[in-house]
């Protein structure tokens, strides 16, 4: 009976018989399920127009995902743990701003005049800075006040967007220092380094979340919070660090959207939180946590953005996007429902 | 009490069910005549909750026919005339706590018209006093009891004009005087002419209030018999499916122990020691000590503190005063990660709630609290998560098609498996277990218990919280908790009779401390 437990890990493999395979199960696949998606996409563009298939427009289409998919890496994240941000479209416009705010000198040429409280090179120190302590925040909120995730990002959403108006006096920032505004505009290996910086950021989300035990523990916390708990893993600060890094990830999308247009709008980020759910959900990140890959997240910004970008181009006026964006949503999610087979209350 | 005449409450044919490749039910039937309170028991897997659903209009089945007092069964998706017919009393409880009673009990099916809460509350009250339950209707439902709760379910159930109630492991949530107030409350309605189907793993409960038992077997029926004719060794040799072994392994270490138990309680090589532990409000101040190759029970009904003192002990909760030490050094309190760290592994009171991850893998789930040894730089390599788990699933014996099946597919059994397995993944030396047996079968029951036991009898240490004398009897010594405060201790030799009676708060004067 003693020998029951005898479980360390440098005892010798026992026969491995019984499933010596990969595991190869329907679930692996769930995360693929929206690249035939994409390809009958590309298709379509390719008989819509022939403008489709060129180099320019698909690299165009893929820099309008990069700056939307990390705010998307961040929010699978976090919606894996079994939380919800919203506040993430905002800190993609808030954290610029007051980094603009800090670095920007009181008077010159310049349209929007700052307090100059901190050397230009700082800007993207500061603007990242601010995303995580908008990260922390809300965790202090969520973790140790116990208020209503939902209902504070929501207050977060509006109170970090009104802050934005209120710094910028509602005008844009056209006025960037340099090194602000590279990142966006550069152009590595004869593609926008935004793309390639991204993609790297998602490998590292991936991988982090598939063979780190800090990253696997965000599947056990969104899966039953409860049992994770008595496993022994820190809940709490593991859930405080995931939303920091979501809005740190924000913020560094600002970064991105500011080089990329040359100016801080001041509606930048504005109801994208909505495409955010969207391609993650469309993604197969399920709303209830424990369930979903960051692959299958950047399959979903790519596939909603390729739609958007194909229907563009079959002439389809910009009117209709956002009837579009929601019409997508919809046939997404009910595609999604019945090939998962998950079904919601 | 059962009259010949009258037709049977329930009756079931030929009933056969498959999901995909496997039969879940095998041309099985029953029948409970009226009046009547029978068992229903068989091993996890035996086909019990299926034939639940088929019974209870939530299954079709493949084929086979279902009677009730001789009617045919009403036509699958005519909810209300299922609900005339037979009702179940699950263990989850199907009341909407944030309501109260009164609704609860007539939900969506108020009086027509706008609704009178006043009538309302008066036809709940008269109708909770018809079959006696004292609960008060403007209660909200979150606020009851279980006991409470399942009175509540079962008088809606009445209430529809069901005369077959099922009543799945309903004793599974309760202390020893809530089974025996829901036994006499189900005697009463028994003399009402209600039948019963009892599905429990407590043996001694099918014997405590059942006329008839019926066994299933790998989804076949094996044997149906009057309780009284059939002894209990026979009982389970119908369930296994094989004679009964002797008196299962987990009592072998007992005299060993019993000699390693007179080496002094204040030793200082006690793997486990509590100083002055205490929670406010909740149990009072305690002392105790585990030593190698014992194992401590801690029993008490449902707030006797027990389970609180076990969930202060793994740093789910943090003691308002006192110490825990392992192997002589403090644990810092309130902390998991460093009660698991100092070597407490914990087996959660309820593996739905607290022990399972129920969408991800058996290989995930059980290497839960060791993903620290499963790669170099906090990495977890699938293929070693894979090995680790498939080295728990071969010796523990988990039933299961391989590490990377759902854990959520398992029966109850397997899965209280892969929750022992994850706690005694990084080798505890002492394990603290909580209701390790709640909702399993049998022979499962043997076999965790049997893991426990092993704990101990390789020297290392287990404290079992309980209030299942059959987890107890596992146990070296027993402390019994009673509102917060320990009223007795008992060595091995204790009797079923002195250790109830001590949880429920009547310390039996000679028996303390037999073996000290």
């Amino acid at each position: 009976m003693s020998d029951t437990s005898q479980l360390t890990a440098e005892t010798a493999a026992p026969d491995q018989r019984k499933r010596g395979a990969p595991r190869l199960q329907v679930g692996t696949y769930r995360d693929l399920s929206l690249i035939p998606v994409i390809f009958i996409v590309g298709v379509v563009g390719f008989i819509v127009s022939p403008t489709f298939l060129t180099s320019d427009n698909l690299l165009g289409v893929l820099q309008q995902c990069s700056e939307l998919s990390l705010l998307v890496l961040g929010e699978a994240m976090i919606l894996i743990l079994g939380r919800m941000d919203l506040s993430l479209e905002s800190t993609i416009g808030v954290a610029p701003v007051i980094a603009m705010w800090l670095v920007m000198p009181r008077t010159g040429s310049a349209t929007y005049h700052g307090i100059g409280a901190l050397p230009g090179w700082t800007s993207i120190p500061v603007c990242l800075l601010v995303g995580v302590l908008v990260g922390g925040f809300n965790g202090f909120m969520i973790l140790k006040l116990r208020v209503n995730g939902f209902i504070a990002t929501l207050g977060m959403l509006t109170m970090l967007r009104g802050l934005q108006v209120g710094i910028s006096q509602g005008k844009s920032i056209v006025e960037v220092p340099k090194s602000f505004s590279y990142l966006g505009g550069a152009s590595w290996l004869g593609a926008p380094a935004a793309i390639w910086i991204c993609l790297v950021l998602f490998v590292a989300g991936g991988l982090a979340l598939g063979y780190l035990r800090h990253g696997r523990a965000l599947y056990a916390i969104g899966g039953n919070k409860e049992a994770a708990r008595a496993a022994g893993i820190r809940v709490d600060l593991v859930t405080w660090t995931v939303l920091a890094i979501a809005s740190l990830l924000a913020a560094f999308a600002g970064v991105l959207y500011v080089g990329h247009y040359g100016a801080i709008s001041s509606t930048q980020g504005q109801n994208w939180i909505f495409q955010v759910f969207a391609a993650t959900v469309i993604g197969g990140v399920s709303l209830n946590g424990g369930r979903g890959t960051l692959f299958g997240a950047l399959t979903g910004v790519v596939a909603l953005q390729l739609v958007v970008n194909v229907m563009t181009l079959g002439g389809v006026p910009p009117l209709w996007d956002q009837f579009l964006y929601g019409a997508i949503i919809i046939v997404a999610l009910i595609i999604s429902r019945f090939a998962s087979g998950e079904q919601e209350d | 009490m059962t009259d010949a005449a009258a037709p049977p409450a329930v009756q079931a044919e030929g009933i056969v069910k498959r999901f995909g490749a496997t039969v879940a039910l095998d041309r099985v039937g029953i029948t409970v005549a009226a009046g009547d309170s029978h068992a229903l028991v068989g091993r996890n897997g035996a086909g019990k909750s299926t034939l639940v659903s088929v019974l209870t209009g939530l299954q079709t089945p493949d084929a086979g026919r279902v009677t009730f007092q001789g009617a045919p069964a009403p036509a699958p998706g005519d909810t209300a005339g299922w609900q005339s017919k037979v009702a179940c009393v699950y263990q989850k409880s199907m009341v909407v706590p944030q309501l109260t009673v009164a609704e609860n009990l007539f939900l969506n099916r108020f009086a027509p018209g706008r609704i009178r809460w006043s009538a309302l509350r008066a036809r709940a009250r008269d109708l909770l006093a018809e079959y006696g339950v004292d609960v008060d209707p403007t209660a909200l439902a979150g606020d009851l009891t279980v006991e409470q709760r399942q009175f509540v379910e079962i008088a809606r159930a009445l209430s529809f004009g069901a005369r077959f109630i099922i009543l799945d492991e309903p004793t599974a949530q309760l202390d020893a005087a809530g089974i025996q107030r829901l036994f006499t409350k189900l005697r009463e309605l028994r003399r009402q002419g209600v039948a019963f189907l009892f599905i429990s793993h407590h043996l001694q409960e099918v014997y405590d209030l059942c006329d008839t038992v019926t066994v299933y077997r790998d989804a076949r029926h094996v044997l149906t018999a009057p309780v009284a004719e059939l002894g209990k060794s026979e009982l389970v040799a119908a369930m296994t499916g094989e004679s009964e072994q002797a008196e299962a392994a987990w009592h072998a270490g007992r005299s060993k122990d019993a000699a390693a138990a007179g080496a002094g309680e204040e030793a200082a090589d006690a793997v486990l020691r509590a100083e002055q532990l205490a929670l406010d409000g909740v149990f009072e101040p305690v002392d105790f000590a585990v030593r190698p190759g014992e194992v401590l029970g801690l029993a008490g009904a449902t707030a006797s503190g027990n389970t609180a003192l076990g969930e202060t002990l793994v740093g789910l909760r943090r003691a308002t005063g006192g110490r825990t030490l392992v192997r002589g050094r403090t644990v810092k309190p309130g902390s998991v990660p460093h009660a698991l760290g100092a070597g407490i592994g914990y087996v959660p009171e309820d593996r739905h709630r607290q022990g399972l991850v129920p969408g991800r893998s058996v290989a995930e789930n059980a290497t839960l609290s060791v993903t620290d040894q499963l790669g170099p730089y906090g990495t977890v390599l699938p293929g070693r998560t894979r090995q680790f788990a498939q080295r728990m699933i071969d010796s523990l014996d988990i039933k299961t098609s391989g590490p990377a099946q759902p854990v959520s597919d398992l029966s109850g059994g397997n899965q209280q498996k892969v929750v022992i397995a994850r706690a005694l993944a990084r080798e505890p030396s002492v394990l603290v277990a909580i209701r390790p047996t709640a909702g399993v079968d049998v022979k499962s029951k043997d076999a965790l218990l049997g893991v426990v036991r092993g704990v101990a009898d390789r020297g290392d240490a287990a404290v079992i919280v309980s209030d299942e004398l059959d987890d107890l009897r596992v146990c070296d010594r027993v402390i019994a908790l009673f509102h917060g405060r320990v009223i007795a201790e008992f060595g091995s030799g204790w009797s079923d009779r002195d250790l109830v009676s001590a949880m429920e708060g009547l310390p039996a004067g000679g028996d303390e401390g037999v073996e000290e």
